[in-house]
């Protein structure tokens, strides 16, 4: 039993859900310093107010609001737990993407700038075809396609001076969001008529897809409820008042099917292959050149896919002047993708967390004087551990034998570059 | 004209000396990724340190004489905290990836999460807004903007085409930045420690075997180069943000990055490339405004051109510069690995 007991501990993929669980710790204490020091220092907040913050930031998801007394409720709050599994869906699909670019060896920051064309597909899509040209079920199944189409697409280009001109594809991506911020907003700006105007409350977003192209007295008009949504499947009952809908399957199913590719088909482990060792990989008659370009290719669908879903629930809305901002959507894959050491399986749990956190930081603005960019501080420490997520693990497995833990840093010498370790990883856990 | 170059320069300055920044870092073999979250994090500490100076009896009452001598002093005592801030801030940059052996790519873009993130936190717990500008809503212009007036010089009279360029509604930091630039890029290639500095981003081992200590001088060129990229981002805030923090540079740190690559490492190619840049990104940002030959007809405006094409263009442009020079850049060797002493 004993024995059990540590071979368990000792399997890579333990030490690697450790390091991450510690990732995840230290990132929430590093919030809760802030909010600590923050209210210490600041006048118009006090110890108690930083004691509520604290304990929203790690039970956030758990909050039912305020009582008549002013102090905190805690208990099953099912709109919570049900708009977190609905934001945790793009951000599982981009966190997808950049697990998939990882495991080529490529940084894929450019997933908001994939996300943000499948946007424009998706509702041009959505909200372009007249609601009775066809049955909503096909448009929703082109917008969905037609939004990953773009993603692709918009994958390729830093895939492909990547591979033929040899451009750090962190700039190129870097580029290409910028390009698309400019280009969504161009083109929602030249197409007037997807910008809603019956909901008058705010300015410059389209349609929510909900609204259907509908010809009334000879004039195309956006018309509620014609439009297309996701289904429910029920989820809306178990979740009541929340937006969560069927997408969250869809994504699923789709990190499933990433992993059966990654680990159990020849395509998988070419990428695999190019991610490892480059020239070994062209060494073995692999094509590095068209591996990576369909890495990042298959890396944008996956985001294009993501902000279709987002945007497919029927009642989301798109901000579309956004040519001075990038959907956190997009880089949020990151973390996802680095808490979850690139494993398509360990990625839907991460993109639930940090759905998870995204809800606390709302919560953080509703119930106190904090607000919500205090869960961003959190995520950004995650990923800045995850970034020596090796020397954890060293660490991890130095305290198992019993090894003073100042040797670890030394441990270091053997161990490769971090692509070619989590690209291993995978490969092993298969 | 006049407009065009002044303009031209408010940009191409911060790029240059951010550019400087990346050199610094890449040279002594740390890819900093990081330099658009200094950036930030440097434009929000200089713009804090201006607001809370604002409410200093010496510069509120300097303002009130306009003795601008003392607030020339607080932009430059400004700049310098936004310097050393942002060298404290790089040093988590140099922490992982010299002593951790980390990622840099991964560290840097940590980097440039936890920045904005930080300074939105700060920012609105300070200011209730998610912008923090100069107290009582002042005007950076007035407070720090060098004019004719300020230089005892009737508005009237004719500075002649140098001058009005030059000296007229310019300010002090553009100037401070190019020196700064001169000054660091001799450092980089005369000095016996910039040749140290850049042989530990060719060939570390080498380096180590002469004895040169290739953690410390990494250590040293990603803080010099964050303290460049915590100026350069403050520069920014105030010359072309009216001294205000939004917790966002626009991707002004990557496109420095960019320049860096296009200027091939290379000081002086990266202050032709930064005024290339700099035209593009000033003509991205004031299009309908630009009067090329003074006819008073803003050609660019109206021109069968949409705006969104004139914003586009610095990102379009880098990217096809990059496709075209690629093939000749030749970066560090060692940039981006860890170094390790028991390797070969």
């Amino acid at each position: 039993m004993k024995d059990q007991g540590r071979t368990l501990l000792q399997k890579d993929g333990t030490k690697t859900v450790l390091a991450s669980l510690l990732s995840i710790v230290i990132g929430l204490a590093v919030g809760s310093i802030l909010v600590l020091v923050v209210g210490l220092f600041s006048d118009n907040l006090g110890m108690a107010s930083a004691w509520e913050g604290i304990r929203l930031i790690f039970f956030g998801i758990l909050s039912t609001g305020r009582d008549a007394s002013g102090s905190l409720t805690w208990g099953f709050n099912p709109q919570s737990i049900g708009n977190m599994l609905f934001r945790a869906t793009p951000l599982i699909l981009t966190g997808l993407s950049v697990s998939v670019a990882f495991k080529t060896g490529l940084f894929n920051i450019g997933a908001p700038g994939q996300y943000l064309m499948g946007t424009m597909v998706t509702l041009a899509v959505a909200l372009g075809i007249p609601a009775s040209a066809l049955p909503s079920p096909v448009i929703w199944l082109l917008a969905f396609l037609g939004g990953m189409l773009a993603g692709a697409l918009w994958g390729c280009i830093p895939g492909i001076v990547k591979a033929l001109l040899n451009i750090n594809e962190v700039l190129a991506c870097i580029m290409t969001n910028w390009i698309a911020a400019n280009l969504v907003t161009w083109f929602f700006d030249a197409n007037k008529m997807f910008q809603n105007t019956v909901e008058n409350t705010k300015s410059s977003y389209v349609y929510k897809t909900a609204y259907g192209k509908t010809l009334v007295d000879g004039a195309w008009t956006y018309v509620e409820g014609s439009g297309v949504q996701t289904a429910k499947l029920g989820l809306d009952k178990v979740f009541p008042g929340s937006q969560v809908n069927a997408g969250i399957l869809i994504a699923i199913l789709i990190a499933v099917g990433i992993y059966i590719l990654m680990t159990k088909t020849t395509l998988g482990y070419q990428l695999k292959a190019c991610g490892s060792n480059r020239h070994a990989a062209r060494y073995a008659g692999i094509s590095d050149k068209r591996n990576i370009v369909l890495s990042m290719a298959i890396a944008g669908a996956l985001s294009g896919a993501g902000a279709s879903l987002y945007f497919l629930a029927g009642n989301t809305e798109f901000f579309w002047q956004t040519y001075q901002s990038l959907p956190a959507a997009g880089f949020n894959g990151i973390p996802v993708a680095l808490l979850a050491a690139n494993n398509p399986i360990g990625v839907i749990f991460t993109g639930c967390f940090m759905s998870m956190l995204n809800i606390v930081g709302l919560q953080l603005t509703k119930l106190t004087a904090y607000n919500e960019y205090i869960t961003d501080v959190i995520i950004s420490v995650i990923v800045y551990l995850s970034a020596f997520s090796l020397l954890i693990k060293m660490l991890l497995a130095s305290r198992k034998k019993d090894k003073p833990s100042q040797s670890a840093p030394d441990g270091l010498k053997e161990d490769k570059p971090m692509e070619e370790a989590s690209a291993e990883k995978g490969g092993e856990r298969a | 004209m006049t407009f065009l170059i002044q303009q031209t320069l408010l940009y191409a300055v911060p790029l240059m000396i951010v550019a400087l920044a990346g050199v610094f870092a890449e040279r002594s073999g740390i890819i900093n990724l990081a330099l658009e979250g200094i950036m930030i994090f440097g434009a929000f500490v200089g713009v804090l340190f201006v607001n809370i100076m604002q409410g200093i009896a010496l510069f509120h009452d300097a303002f009130a004489a306009k003795s601008w001598l003392t607030l020339q002093g607080l932009e430059l005592l400004a700049m310098l905290a936004a310097g050393v801030l942002g060298a404290v801030f790089s040093l988590l940059l140099s922490f992982a990836s010299v002593n951790l052996k980390a990622d840099q790519t991964i560290g840097g873009t940590a980097l440039n999460l936890m920045a904005p993130a930080l300074v939105l936190f700060l920012i609105r717990i300070i200011a209730n807004q998610n912008t923090l500008g100069m107290a009582d809503g002042s005007d950076a212009a007035s407070w720090f903007m060098i004019k004719k007036s300020t230089l005892g010089i009737d508005r009237k009279t004719d500075l002649g085409f140098l001058g009005e360029t030059f000296i007229n509604k310019v300010y002090l930091a553009t100037y401070v930045c190019i020196v700064l630039f001169v000054v660091l890029s001799v450092l980089l290639y005369k000095t016996r420690f910039g040749l140290r500095l850049r042989s530990c981003g060719e060939n570390p081992q080498a380096a180590d075997s002469l004895g040169i200590n290739v953690y410390k001088m990494r250590y040293a060129g990603t803080t010099i180069s964050g303290a460049l990229a915590g100026m350069g981002g403050f520069v920014y805030a105030l010359t072309t943000a009216n001294c205000a923090s939004t917790g966002d540079v626009a991707g002004f740190g990557f496109l420095a990055l960019a320049v860096m690559i296009f200027g091939n490492w290379k000081p002086l190619n990266i202050a032709g490339a930064a005024l290339l840049f700099g035209l593009f990104k000033c003509i991205a940002a004031s299009y309908a405004s630009i009067d090329i030959n003074g006819d008073g007809v803003c050609m660019l405006a109206n021109a069968p051109i949409s705006s969104h094409v004139y914003r586009m263009l610095p990102y379009v442009i880098t990217l096809v510069v990059l496709a075209f020079t690629s093939k000749k850049s030749r970066a560090p060797k060692a940039e981006g690995i860890p170094y390790d002493k028991g390797q070969r």
